[in-house]
């Protein structure tokens, strides 16, 4: 029979490969379940690796999608290298598109539009902000009554979903927007530079590049980023050091909901120009795949950003293309996740064959 | 008071599914595995509920296959944390969103279908009696069902003696190794149980209680009923209390418009979440009492050996 | 000559990788006798119970039980064969009842009721008064190695080995075992008695072997002997003291006053009323069994548990670092001072497994930058592994990697290093080898002649004897009167293991003293 030996060293060579096994049989199954509706599964993989990346507009779509994602896992990977299981990553961007597009309002509708690169970097940060607020809750909460932060942040992502849905249906409706739940559009001033003619990719992505520059200096070149990495590698060591398991907490969570905050205001600055009920398409939920599939470690998280962005207009493709219902990509996302929790037991653990199960409980002293 | 009536029977219908997921997970957090996968779990089970009731007609049938379905994806999420001691959290956070999206996927054809099957059925003699009547015994036979289920887990947890080694399994898994149970077996098959409840609870909302099938609807009462376990201290009677709790503050919005309290229907709809997380926040201040009552070993991977 | 004994081990041997942990042991045990095993930790003696019970398996020799030649596969084999054993660590689930508890270890053919009835018998029988409905959270440690030694008495055994089982018993509590015990031997059971405590084995056993490295050094009649003979056997003779300083009367520098930590439930560590004096200069020893309150004295000592608010608040009596109260300072500021913790873990707590010598440097830094200074870190663990000869291949060599003791010399070294005036050091040699070992103990007293305070807690006698000053034991939470190293003699350190200083009242309380649960 199958058993599982755990190995003296951690495998480095699966910690490579479980990622690439992972998506390699995820677009196995995926083409085995798209030609079981009746698909032709080759065409559905090249929607899905080929098409996204056919052309300069086809790419700039891939950085646009990624920004937000690079963005959130940036944040999402920081927690949870701190064993802070941050779910509602979801929560805190929609905050931020609502603290950056209510702003944004604000600003059209009393005409301070220029000059309209200070107003939105203000705008931006104003989102950053109400992120950071929004995961402050989880913290606070988590420091004080020692409540468990994932359901906590994850009730706050349906809190707020109502809060946005009851801001776009109610007193932010656009009184000309023929009862339609958005916002008045944005003034043009008020939109995030894009990189180049033609595209909707903006200057955003850039900043998302910074930023997992900056987390990668954070995290290995800061004494703090040290304190973090000790506290998530090994707890106990961390108390033996002194360091304080309450700093951990409130800087990666605060740092998480700035960054998922920055997305949304991003996003609603972005391409989208306004505040709709469907400012995300699951981002902060990707986003934690992301930041699984780069094993937590910044400079993956953007490598890996491209990979989801990609799966998701992929999605998109082979609903529009090919009749595919739209939510195929989440699927298949979470099927990715789930083959990359198991190859990555592969890590610590051995498959060995057993002839007989042994009775002998051998324990070492 | 005959709203007053209505209004219980409609907390108990709503609290129903709260109480069927919040059983499962009591079982499979009793043995020591947290099961994070609920919502995804329910999602399957109210879509693969949903389809068979549409096609076949057949509530029960609709009912035990969803269940099925769930207690199918539950065995995969169970064989990874148990025997390849996968990380409880992310597996079980990894079975929700795939079980998110793959409800909407396989659902997309069920949406705005309808379902044609007689709904409230009841217990007949009972159901006459002047406000108990329509308050307790005009229910589905679910509803009594779940009842039946939560004194049975009583029965089991506390009167039986695989009931009192899965408790210790939860509590010490060093020792009942060491005693020489199958304690890893043990796990899975709680977690199998449990998400074969959590099953139950999706397809009673899609065949039963709305009965629709649309993305995303059991919106979010998995993880309620993973904080109801909490708030519950893991006992069975309290889970029921806490899920008719629960129930009837989703109800609260219609009762509020019916006395002419005008409150955007999105707050009332916050409700629920924002109860959940004051609950949290109360029961979990004094980690002493909480260590006192929960399983030891919760969340902790075992490997024997 | 085989068939009148009850259990006969001949030439077995075991050994882990290098480490020859039973070398040719030969152990003959007569029917309903009660003989003892003696030796100290390390000794052999748990792997040679795990070999009798049928966990492990011998590498060579032979086991025979009455006459017949066995080899057990698993501890199921050995049970059914009549062999009981009582561990240290018990398996008791504390959610339930003591009937239920042993009820979920027999087969389907006994029923709740049944074992209720049996072992309400059995316990009167043997004088173990354990009710078999009390819930096992709500007894103490005592009685919950009685209801350990019920459960192995239901089957009826043929040998019963009972592994240190005074160990967490008061004087009088210990009697009421006695009786039982030979009550049990009368009846024709044998009883395997592993201690290292001399007092009992010559007051109970009427057989004894005596296990030093592996070996067996002798088997002897113990109520022929006394105490010095069997120490001898046990240690060979105490081992001189290291050459030292001569030791310059001071104030001390760390003083503990009547401290006292409660614990939380029965099974839990706890101070009561300790005091202590910590001069510089000086090398002070802390002998006793783990368990027995030294590592919540540790944490205490060490600022760690600072941090936890609600033992804080259960804390009385105060420490006191040059007259000044520190108890409410945590870890970096006790560091500031010149306190400098090395405890007992290395892997997960002294330092991080998974990241390199250089970066476990991190762990003890003291400077206060924002910024990370990789070639600092890499410089100072550089140093830390020339300075102490640890066989690592560069700084950059993971924690993981490095064996027990270079992993201990590099500790050692990063404490070291920030010239602390206060060192606590845990088990500083625990599976350490004799070369490192006798480093690490130069290091400790060089560091105690250049003026620094230490504070060694150590289950090694021969450790403490070669570098403490002055000795202490701790029992049950309480500590002892220090005692000179001079007037310290191996029996006495031995009887004070066993808690024969406390006063009755005080031995009544470590019997039963706890907390009511909180909330």
């Amino acid at each position: 029979m199958i058993v599982l030996e755990k190995r003296q060293h951690p495998s480095l060579w699966m910690g490579y490969l479980s990622p690439l096994l992972s998506i390699a049989l995820t677009f196995v199954v995926a083409a085995m379940v798209v030609s079981a509706m009746g698909k032709d599964p080759l065409r559905v993989l090249s929607l899905f690796t080929l098409e996204p990346l056919n052309g300069k507009r086809a790419i700039g779509e891939v950085m646009l999608k990624a920004t937000p994602l690079i963005l959130c896992s940036l944040g999402l990977a920081f927690c949870f290298r701190s064993n802070v299981w941050n779910i509602g990553a979801e929560g805190q961007f929609l905050l931020g598109a609502i603290g950056a597009g209510g702003m944004a309002m604000w600003l059209t509708e009393t005409g301070l539009t220029e000059p309209g690169w200070l107003w939105v970097t203000q705008a931006l940060l104003l989102g950053a902000l109400a992120g950071a607020a929004w995961a402050a809750i989880t913290a606070w909460l988590r420091d004080r009554a020692h409540a468990n932060e994932i359901l906590v942040s994850l009730m706050l992502v349906y809190v707020a979903n109502l809060l946005l849905s009851y801001l776009v249906f109610g007193p932010w409706k656009d009184p000309k927007g023929w009862n339609f739940p958005q916002t008045l559009r944005f003034a043009d001033s008020l939109s995030i530079g894009r990189l180049g003619a033609g595209m909707r990719v903006h200057w955003g992505f850039v900043v998302a590049l910074i930023s997992a520059g900056a987390m990668v200096w954070l995290m290995y070149f800061t004494a703090l980023g040290a304190r973090l990495r000790v506290g998530g590698l090994a707890p106990g060591a961390a108390r033996f050091a002194g360091f304080s398991s309450r700093e951990s907490l409130w800087t990666v969570l605060l740092c998480s909901g700035a960054f998922a905050g920055l997305a949304g205001a991003m996003e609603v600055l972005g391409p989208m120009g306004q505040l709709t009920p469907h400012v995300s398409t699951g981002y902060g939920f990707t986003a934690i795949i992301v930041a699984f599939v780069a094993r937590l470690h910044p400079l993956a998280c953007v490598l890996a950003s491209f990979l989801l962005s990609i799966m998701m207009i992929g999605g998109e493709l082979a609903q529009s293309r090919v009749g595919l219902p739209a939510s195929v990509s989440s699927m298949f996302q979470g099927v990715l996740l789930m083959m990359l929790l198991t190859f990555d037991s592969l890590i610590q653990y051995r498959i060995k064959w057993r002839g007989r199960p042994s009775k002998e409980l051998a324990k070492h002293a | 008071m005959h709203e007053l009536a209505l209004l219980i029977a409609a907390g108990i219908a709503s609290g129903t599914p709260l109480l069927l997921a919040g059983l499962g997970l009591l079982l499979n957090e009793r043995a020591g595995v947290v099961n994070l996968g609920a919502e995804g779990l329910m999602l399957i089970a109210a879509v693969t509920g949903f389809g068979l009731a549409f096609y076949t007609g057949q509530t029960w049938l609709a009912l035990l296959g969803g269940a099925t379905a769930a207690a199918l994806f539950s065995a995969l999420l169970g064989w990874m944390v148990v025997y390849l001691n996968t990380n409880q959290y992310a597996s079980g956070l990894a079975l929700s969103l795939f079980g998110a999206g793959i409800s909407a996927f396989v659902g997309a054809a069920l949406v705005g279908k309808k379902l044609e099957i007689n709904q409230t059925e009841g217990l007949s003699f009972l159901a006459d009696l002047p406000f108990v009547g329509p308050a307790l015994f005009q229910q589905h036979p679910m509803v009594y069902l779940a009842v039946a289920l939560c004194l049975g887990m009583v029965l089991f947890l506390y009167h039986s003696k695989s009931g009192r080694l899965l408790r210790g399994i939860g509590e010490s898994p060093a020792s009942a190794h060491a005693l020489g149970f199958p304690v890893r077996r043990i796990r899975w098959i709680s977690v199998v149980v449990g998400g074969f409840f959590c099953g139950l609870a999706g397809a009673y909302l899609s065949v039963v209680y709305a009965p629709l099938w649309v993305e995303g609807m059991v919106a979010g009462r998995g993880w309620i009923a993973l904080a109801l376990t909490v708030f519950a201290t893991w006992r069975p009677w309290r889970v029921l209390v806490g899920a008719y709790l629960f129930g009837s503050v989703t109800m609260l919005q219609l009762h509020l418009q019916a006395i002419g309290i005008e409150i955007p229907t999105q707050f009332m709809s916050m409700l629920p979440y924002l109860a959940t997380i004051l609950v949290l926040a109360m029961i979990s201040r004094n980690p002493s009492w909480i260590r006192a009552n929960m399983p030891a070993s919760l969340g902790k991977p075992f490997h024997p050996g | 000559m085989t068939n009148a004994l009850r259990l006969s081990l001949k030439a077995i041997s075991k050994s882990y990788g290098n480490l020859r942990a039973n070398d040719k042991i030969d152990l003959d045990i007569k029917p309903g006798s009660i003989h003892a095993v003696l030796g100290e930790n390390g000794a052999g003696k748990s792997t040679l119970m795990k070999l009798i019970f049928g966990l492990l398996q011998p590498d060579e020799g032979r086991i025979f039980l009455d006459g017949t030649e066995v080899r057990w596969q698993s501890p199921e084999h050995a049970r059914a064969a009549g062999i009981a054993m009582v561990f240290q660590h018990f398996a008791l689930f504390e959610s339930l009842s003591v009937a239920e508890n042993v009820w979920l270890g027999m087969d389907k053919s006994w029923s709740l009721a049944a074992v209720a009835e049996a072992l309400k018998e059995l316990t009167q029988h043997y004088g173990l008064s354990v009710d078999p409905n009390a819930f096992v959270h709500r007894l103490s440690v005592g009685e919950r190695q009685r209801v350990e030694i019920a459960r192995g008495l239901l089957a009826r055994p043929r040998v019963m080995i009972l592994d240190e089982p005074t160990s967490v018993l008061s004087p009088q509590a210990a009697q009421a075992l006695f009786a039982m015990i030979r009550t049990l031997a009368k009846e024709g059971c044998s009883v395997i008695y592993i201690s290292h405590k001399l007092h009992e084995i010559r007051e109970l056993c009427d057989d004894c072997t005596v296990l030093r490295h592996g070996k067996v050094t002798g088997q002897v009649d113990p109520r022929q002997c006394n105490d010095e003979q069997l120490s001898a056997l046990m240690i060979g003779s105490a081992p001189a003291p290291l050459l030292r300083a001569p030791r310059a009367l001071s104030s001390p520098i760390v003083r503990l006053d009547a401290v006292s930590v409660p614990a939380l439930d029965e099974a839990g560590e706890r101070l009561n009323t300790v005091s202590l004096d910590l001069a510089p200069g000086e090398v002070l020893g802390i002998a006793g069994v783990s368990g027995n309150g030294q590592g919540l004295l540790l944490d205490l000592l060490s600022g760690e548990l600072t941090s936890d608010a609600a033992l804080m608040r259960r804390m009385k009596g105060h420490i006191f670092f040059e007259n000044r109260a520190i108890e409410s300072l945590g870890v970096r500021m006790r560091r500031r001072l010149g306190i400098m913790a090395v405890p007992a873990e290395r892997l997960g707590r002294a330092t991080v497994p998974e990241l390199s010598l250089a970066d476990n440097m991190f762990l003890a830094e003291s400077k206060h930058a924002w910024r990370l200074d990789h070639q600092s870190l890499y410089r100072s663990a550089h140093d830390v592994v020339d300075a102490f000869a640890v066989k690592a291949s560069s700084p950059k060599a993971l924690a993981s990697d490095l064996s027990g003791g270079n992993l201990q010399k590099f500790i050692m070294g990063r404490a070291l290093a920030l010239r602390p005036k206060v060192l606590l050091v845990s088990q500083p040699t625990w599976g350490v080898d004799v070369g490192a070992s006798a480093q690490i103990r130069q290091q400790l007293l060089a560091l105690r002649d250049s003026g620094a305070a230490i504070l060694v807690i150590s289950e090694e006698l021969d450790e403490l004897f070669q570098i403490a000053d002055r000795i202490h034991v701790m029992y049950a939470g309480y500590l002892s009167a220090p005692v000179k190293r001079a007037d310290a003699t191996v029996e006495l350190i031995g009887q004070w293991m066993g808690g024969s200083w406390l006063s009755h009242e005080h031995a009544a309380q470590a019997e039963s003293a706890t907390l009511q649960y909180e909330g």
